[in-house]
């Protein structure tokens, strides 16, 4: 049955993919389904909760609503492609420090939205921070720890100059 | 063991347990996990509030023969969600009693299949009249529960309050509403069960209370004890919603997988969830309080009422909670609550953060400010002449034996907030202002733990083993869902057993593994269960001085050694330990009188609102809570409490409205059920004053639940501040402010001037 349905190719976490898969399929359904990759979350379906967000070439979405055809040949970012060899990313580790994630369920998404916003901006003032994580929703934090772990991210570390060289566009 | 001495791993903001596999996306929630053959499971709902069950037809576009399909006669046990009261069907059974409530199950290998499937079961009733408020209820013109529409009530009485009102200087009416509030965990809630002839039933699931749910399957599925097994999967937020909900949906999953003899995934969608699961009760509260000429309370007359929804879940003892809050924290001869819990045709109401205590303190503290007013008092003065102290008694006549700190509490909040000289800048600032800033107040208590006796009843069973890897492992039916149940019990069981916080491991929460240590709920894991696990801990290590020869001085490994040589001989190294009440506790159910909890924490907090009267919006723009909850063991996951709970409360107030149509809910999206986001979440200024409560693990009391009771209340106080005038009712949205503003606009500017 499957073979009827077109091959998508697309790059995750640096690794290139190939699915086959209806094309209107979410790019959520696949990173989670064919993938396995279910570090990515769903929590509304609907593009509200940010829970689902990805990075995809450089722009932050919500893979719920993204069709998978979109994301052909797409370089696309999740929470498992933050760490590498083992080591916590610099914003899992201010998160960690500083109690950014209680419940755990929207810190994936939280944590490609940080991301995003450290890549396009290393330094922001809290307004952009509030700004930039306007589309992710936690209900445990109050988002105070959030912010903070943000903060504490920033000052730590620029990111990486050629990934913001990459993706900032 | 002494609460003040010197500790090392208690009181350190030491790192979450299971925080790198949060961070990392590793940790496994319920639909995170895959299993070979696993067929997925949907739910056919109710599209009436009322009505008799005429027909049930399946349309025949779909190949039923495909599915496996459970109505409440496939149900091998008792038809009911085990509880308080056995009155919610586990499926409705001829008849339903709210929109959206389970008739039938389906279940399929392809999940893209069932909403076809769900779409094509059509259901026709002969309906009913429903009941949809407060008022219709009570008015008992159409019964909908019971004999009389009466879940629950309750009489609390002290001293006599009907001579007073003759003689009071001040009497002071009025009439307090607040809305449901749904918890939006951001992870719906969700289930995996496996039916095995040999083992029973197993379900795996987002959840609060494992033992609450194996007590609900063993009812429907009528299975002895060790034929079923609950195991919590990582649990993405709870605040309530999955404490008495799971017993619903891992039932009906059960059954599924019972039937079609496959593995079978139930996990709603946000609008199922929203749609169909729990909230918090809505309330309307009356208060008519008499004062002596100088503002001291005489008599509260309190008249509570609950709408329960269609079936009695947990109304009763959220009631309770509701009635022994709504005094306040307050010195009164005086009180009489008379509480009602009723019954109309929506959604059952269940538990939430806070458990009745909010609606309760919304009541009590909006009120305190309307006095103020009325008798022309300042709202910080008539609190602090009324605050009760040590050696005072409550309304149930429980005697405050420890130290009652509110005035502390207040004047550390005013001074951290300036609150003085910024209520002095606003009302200058106001008069030219279309922006109109205020501040408000609120303070109350909480009580720690279970109602009255119910820890007895509870009689919870906790401890710690020894692993052969050489971890010490707590063993907790206590569950973590983002409050910190993980850390903050291996804190404590490392502090008692004088290991490192690395060393010790948390049991899979899993009923073949771990005991019964109660529920996950009522601020009670680090207070009740926390304890006994520091007093497992102080057992253990008396064992192993007593029989492995460990000295009274010890490095880790020479404490796990000793461990081995007690292995050796006693075959494990396991201590548990069984609650015991704190001495002099003494509660009578009957009239409401006693030690209705073992501990209470206190808050004060301030709010900073501003209410644009262009836009008609209200703005937290800053917010101080101080609080006292015993010893604090961990600074990060208890700030973490504290501001969380505050942001979900002033949703509460300003966001958060279910509207119901016909008794469904409507507006059952994240797009249109509004809460808090990080623009509307203001500086929270966080400060705890410690008082180490020695029946407590290590000193603590409970925190979760606390921050959410004042928010609102002192929200809505600021507005009263900001603009003169008193809003009764929550959610307060810009259109509620716009009707009273728009018409009384005058009257606010004439008042500013």
């Amino acid at each position: 049955m499957s073979d009827s349905y077109p091959t998508i190719r697309l790059t995750v976490n640096g690794t290139n993919v190939a699915v086959q898969t209806p094309p209107m399929k979410r790019l959520l359904d696949v990173l989670r389904e064919d993938l396995r990759l279910t570090g990515t979350k769903e929590g509304c379906g609907e593009g509200e909760c940010g829970s689902c967000s990805v990075r995809m070439n450089g722009e932050l979405v919500n893979s719920c609503l993204v069709p998978v055809l979109q994301a052909e040949s797409a370089n696309i970012q999740t929470v498992e492609g933050l760490a590498i060899d083992g080591e916590l990313h610099p914003l899992q580790r201010a998160f960690l420090n500083c109690g950014g994630a209680q419940c755990g369920i929207c810190t994936p998404g939280m944590l490609m939205a940080a991301t995003q916003l450290l890549a396009v901006n290393p330094h922001p003032n809290m307004a952009e921070i509030r700004e930039g994580l306007a589309g992710n929703l936690c209900r445990c934090t109050g988002f105070i720890r959030i912010f903070e772990s943000v903060v504490a991210a920033a000052a730590g570390t620029a990111l990486d100059s050629t990934e913001h060289a990459a993706h900032a566009r | 063991m002494s609460t003040s001495e010197i500790t090392r791993i208690v009181g350190a903001p030491v790192l979450r347990k299971e925080g790198v596999d949060k961070l990392l996306g590793r940790a496994r929630y319920v639909d995170d996990i895959q299993r070979e053959g696993m067929w997925f499971g949907a739910t056919v709902r109710s599209t009436i509030p009322r009505g008799l069950i005429r027909s049930i037809g399946f349309d025949r576009r779909i190949d039923w023969s495909e599915l496996t399909v459970v109505t409440a006669a496939d149900i091998p046990g008792k038809n009911h969600v085990h509880l308080i009261v056995a009155d919610q069907p586990c499926l409705a059974d001829g008849q339903v009693n709210h929109c959206d409530e389970p008739i039938l199950l389906l279940a399929h290998p392809d999940k893209h299949k069932l909403r076809d499937a769900v779409s094509a079961v059509h259901i026709e009733y002969d309906p009913l009249p429903p009941v949809f408020t407060i008022e219709e209820s009570e008015r008992q013109d159409v019964i909908v529960w019971g004999a009389d529409n009466l879940f629950k009530s309750f009489l609390l009485e002290k001293g006599d309050v009907d001579p007073v009102w003759s003689t009071a200087a001040h009497i002071v009416e009025g009439e307090y509403r607040t809305g449901a509030q749904e918890h939006l965990y951001i992870e719906n809630n969700g289930m995996i069960a496996e039916w095995n002839a040999e083992t029973g039933v197993t379900v795996w699931g987002s959840l609060q209370c494992p033992y609450y749910v194996h007590r609900s399957l063993l009812a429907v599925f009528d299975l002895p004890e060790d034929k079923v097994r609950v195991i919590q999967t990582e649990t993405g937020g709870a605040f309530g919603g999955k404490e008495d909900y799971p017993s619903t949906l891992a039932a009906h999953a059960a059954l599924l997988a019972f039937k079609s003899r496959h593995v079978v995934k139930m996990v709603y969608d946000r609008m199922e969830d929203l749609a169909a699961t729990t909230k918090r009760h809505p309330s309307r509260v009356r208060h008519r309080t008499a004062l002596d000429k100088d503002g001291k309370l005489l008599a509260m007359d309190i008249d509570l009422a609950t709408d329960g929804g269609a079936y009695s879940t947990l109304s009763s003892t959220v009631l309770s909670r509701a009635t022994l809050h709504s005094p306040g924290p307050y010195a009164c001869p005086n009180v009489r609550v008379r509480a009602h819990s009723w019954a109309t045709n929506t959604v059952p109401y269940g538990a939430f953060r806070g458990f009745g205590a909010p609606q309760a303190i919304f009541a009590v503290e909006r009120h305190m400010d309307e006095i103020a007013a009325t008798i022309g008092l300042d709202p910080v003065e008539l609190r602090r002449r009324n605050f009760l102290h040590d050696g005072d008694t409550t309304a149930t006549e429980q005697v405050m034996h420890d130290p009652v700190i509110l005035d502390r509490l207040l004047d550390r909040a005013l001074s951290e907030s300036d609150y003085h000289a910024r209520r002095t800048r606003f009302v200058l600032e106001n008069q030219s202002n279309p922006i109109k800033r205020g501040l408000g107040i609120a303070a109350f208590y909480h009580g720690s733990g279970f109602t009255g006796s119910g820890e007895r009843y509870l009689n919870s069973l906790a401890g710690v083993d020894v692993t052969p890897e050489g971890k010490l492992r707590v063993l907790v039916a206590s569950t973590e869902f983002g409050q910190g149940t993980n850390t903050v019990l291996s804190q404590i069981a490392a502090e008692a057993v004088g290991i490192d916080y690395d060393d010790v491991i948390m049991a899979p929460p899993d009923t073949s593994i771990v005991p019964n240590s109660g529920p996950t709920v009522a601020s009670r894991t680090t207070m009740v269960v926390g304890h006994l696990i520091e007093r497992a801990g102080v057992q253990l290590l008396k064992m192993l001085h007593d029989h492995a020869g460990l000295g009274a001085h010890y490095t880790s490994e020479e404490f796990f050694a000793a461990c081995e040589r007690y292995r050796a001989e006693h075959g494990k190294v396991e201590s548990l330990c069984r609650y015991e009440a704190p001495p002099g506790i003494y509660w009578d159910d009957k009239t409401y009188h006693g030690e209705a909890y073992p501990a209470y924490v206190w808050a004060v907090q301030v709010a900073q609102v501003a209410v644009d009267t262009a836009t008609y919006s209200a703005e937290v723009e800053e917010f101080w809570s101080v609080q006292e909850v015993g010893r604090v063991l961990n600074p990060v996951l208890a700030g973490g409490q504290i501001e969380g709970g505050i942001a979900q409360a002033m949703g509460y107030a300003l966001y958060e409205k279910v509207l119901l149509q016909n008794g469904h809910m409507a507006n059952n999206q994240m797009t249109n059920y509004i809460m808090p986001t990080a623009e509307d979440v203001p500086p929270i200024h966080v400060f705890f004053e410690q008082i180490p409560f020695r029946y407590g693990g290590f000193g603590a009391k409970g925190i979760g639940e606390l921050p959410h009771d004042g928010p609102a209340p002192a929200v809505l106080n600021a507005i009263r501040d900001a603009t003169g005038i008193g809003f009764h009712a929550i959610p307060l949205l810009p259109e509620d402010l716009f009707q009273e503003l728009a018409t009384r606009q005058p009257l606010v500017e004439t008042a500013a001037v």
